[in-house]
C-alpha cells in the first residue's frame, strides 16, 4: 500500500508518499514556480493527476499527469469562457473527477465563476453552458466581487448515488445543485445565515467555504460557511441545521477546512479559525486545534495532541483531506508550508513536513 | 517580422530566443501565427477576450503597445515579456 499526498502550493506541486504513515518521503517540486491552486488524482484510476495553475504574469491553464506525476502535459484547450460572455478566466481554482459512470469526465470551477467540463480526462475543456449561460446564475455571477481572491466556483461535487445531481457552491453565492445534469439549478440555503446581507438570511448571496456530500448517504451534506458550520439532510430536512452553534462559544463556527468520514456519516472534523473583527483566518487564540463530531454535530470534542500550544495556523478550503485505511487517517496544510496528520482520527498530530511553500490543497490517493 | 520571447514562456518555445514569422501585417496575425507553431502560448499571455493579461505586455520595437491590430512591417521586432509588478 502507499499513500500519496498530492500537495498544491504557491510555488509548485509537491508528493509526499508513504506506505506505513509514518515514513514520508517528499517528492521534487513540480510545476516549480507556478501558483496550484488545485492538484487533484482521479480517483477512477489515480495515475492520472490534473493541476489547476496560473503563473503571477501568465494565464490560467490545466497540466495532466497520466503517469502519476512523474511527466506532465498542458491541456490543448485550456478552460476559457465562450466568446459571447463578458469575462476571461483570472484562475482555475476547483477540480473535480466526474461520476465513476464517466470515466474521463472532470469539472472546474474558476474565478470569475464559471464551471468548465472536460471529458477526455483534461486535454479539453468546454463551457459547461446551461450552468454559465442560466439566466438565474448569471443572475448571482455577473459583476458578483466576491470573496478578497475574486469570486469563486467551488466544492463541486458529483453525487455517487446519481450522475444527474451536481452539487457546487459560490462564494458568494451559496449553494446550488441540479438533478437533470445542469439543465436546471436552484438554490439551497434556506436557514444559512449571511451576516453581511441586509437580510441575514436571503435566498441567495451566501459565502460557502466548503461543502461536502456524504460519500455513502449523498442525501446528507455538511458545509463549513462563513456564517458557521451546517448539515441538512435533504431527504428529511427543509432547511439546514447550524451544527456550529454546538462548538464552544470561545472557539466559535467560523473555519474553512472540513474532512466528512467516508462511510460514518455522523462523523465530521473541522478546524475553526478567529473569524473576529478583522478576520485573522488564524487558530483561535494562538492554539491550533481540529474539533471532531460523531453524532452529526450535537457534540464536537477538541483534538489538538501534538499540535503545537502556541501556532497562528491558516488552512486553506481545499487544503484537509483523509485517507481510507480502516484506522482513517486525516491530513491538512497549512499557509506555513507544513503538513500536519493523524493516523489515529485526530486523536493525536504529527508535523510530516516542514518548509514547503504556503499550502494550497492536500488531497490523497491510495494504491494497494 | 521576429519575436523575442522572455524566459517566461520558455516552456512552449524552448531555448529559441527569436522566433521568425513570415508574410504578416498585422501583430494579431503573428500571434495567430505563433500559436500555430507552439500551441498554447498564446491563451497565456492574451485571455479569451483578446486583451494583453494585465501582467504582460508586448513591445514593438522599442513602444509598449495595448492593441493587437498595431501594424507590422517586415523588419519590425516585437518583444514579450512580463511587466515588472512586483518588488
Amino acid at each position: 500500500m502507499t499513500i500519496t499526498l498530492h500537495i498544491a502550493t504557491k510555488k509548485g506541486a509537491f508528493q509526499l508518499r508513504s506506505e506505513d504513515r509514518e515514513n514520508w518521503e517528499l517528492s521534487e517540486p513540480m510545476l516549480f514556480g507556478n501558483i496550484i491552486y488545485h492538484m487533484v488524482p482521479d480517483y477512477r484510476d489515480p495515475t492520472t493527476i490534473l493541476i489547476a495553475t496560473r503563473t503571477g504574469h501568465l494565464g490560467p491553464t490545466i497540466f495532466r499527469s497520466e503517469d502519476g506525476g512523474a511527466t506532465w502535459t498542458e491541456a490543448e484547450q485550456p478552460p476559457r469562457f465562450p466568446e459571447k460572455y463578458d469575462r476571461s478566466i483570472d484562475f482555475i481554482f476547483w477540480l473535480t473527477a466526474g461520476h465513476s459512470s464517466k470515466p474521463g469526465v472532470w469539472y472546474a470551477g474558476t474565478s470569475p465563476q464559471g464551471l468548465f467540463v472536460t471529458e477526455d480526462n483534461g486535454r479539453t475543456w468546454e463551457s459547461f453552458e446551461s450552468f454559465n449561460d442560466n439566466d438565474f446564475i448569471k443572475s448571482i455571477v455577473e459583476g458578483n466581487m466576491g470573496t478578497p481572491i475574486g469570486p469563486l466556483t467551488h466544492s463541486i461535487n458529483i453525487d455517487p448515488q446519481n450522475a444527474d445531481h451536481l452539487v457546487l457552491a459560490l462564494s458568494s453565492g451559496g449553494s446550488f445543485q441540479s438533478y437533470d445534469y445542469g439543465k436546471t439549478w436552484s438554490a439551497f440555503n434556506q436557514n444559512v445565515r449571511a451576516d453581511f446581507m441586509p437580510d441575514p438570511y436571503p435566498e441567495t448571496g451566501h459565502c460557502v467555504h466548503n461543502m461536502q456530500l456524504h460519500p455513502t448517504n449523498p442525501n446528507i451534506i455538511y458545509q463549513q460557511n462563513h456564517c458557521g458550520v451546517y448539515r441538512i439532510d435533504q431527504q428529511n430536512d427543509d432547511e439546514w441545521t447550524r451544527i456550529g452553534d454546538n462548538l464552544p462559544d470561545e472557539i466559535g463556527d467560523i473555519g474553512f477546512a472540513l474532512i466528512v468520514h467516508p462511510t460514518d456519516q455522523e462523523r465530521v472534523w473541522v478546524i475553526p479559525m478567529d473569524g473576529s473583527d478583522v478576520w485573522p483566518r488564524t487558530s483561535v487564540d494562538g492554539k491550533p486545534a481540529v474539533y471532531a463530531t460523531t453524532d452529526g454535530g450535537q457534540s464536537w470534542s477538541r483534538q489538538d495532541t501534538g499540535l503545537p500550544d502556541r501556532g497562528w495556523f491558516t488552512v486553506l478550503r481545499q487544503a484537509s483531506a483523509h485517507d481510507n485505511q480502516e484506522q482513517l487517517g486525516l491530513y491538512f496544510g497549512n499557509r506555513q508550508g507544513e503538513i500536519w496528520a493523524s493516523i489515529d482520527e485526530g486523536e493525536s498530530w504529527k508535523c510530516i513536513q516542514r518548509y514547503l511553500p504556503d499550502v494550497y490543497s492536500v488531497e490523497v490517493s491510495v494504491e494497494p | 517580422m521576429r519575436f523575442r520571447v522572455a524566459s517566461i514562456l520558455s516552456q512552449y518555445v524552448g531555448d529559441r530566443k527569436i522566433i521568425e514569422i513570415e508574410q504578416v501585417s498585422t501583430l494579431k496575425e503573428a500571434i495567430a501565427e505563433l500559436e500555430h507553431q507552439y500551441p498554447g502560448i498564446k491563451f497565456r499571455f492574451i485571455d479569451e477576450l483578446g486583451r494583453i493579461r494585465p501582467h504582460m505586455n508586448i513591445f514593438v520595437n522599442k513602444e509598449l503597445i495595448r492593441s493587437l491590430d498595431t501594424p507590422l512591417n517586415h523588419e519590425d521586432e516585437v518583444f514579450i515579456v512580463q511587466s515588472i509588478s512586483g518588488g
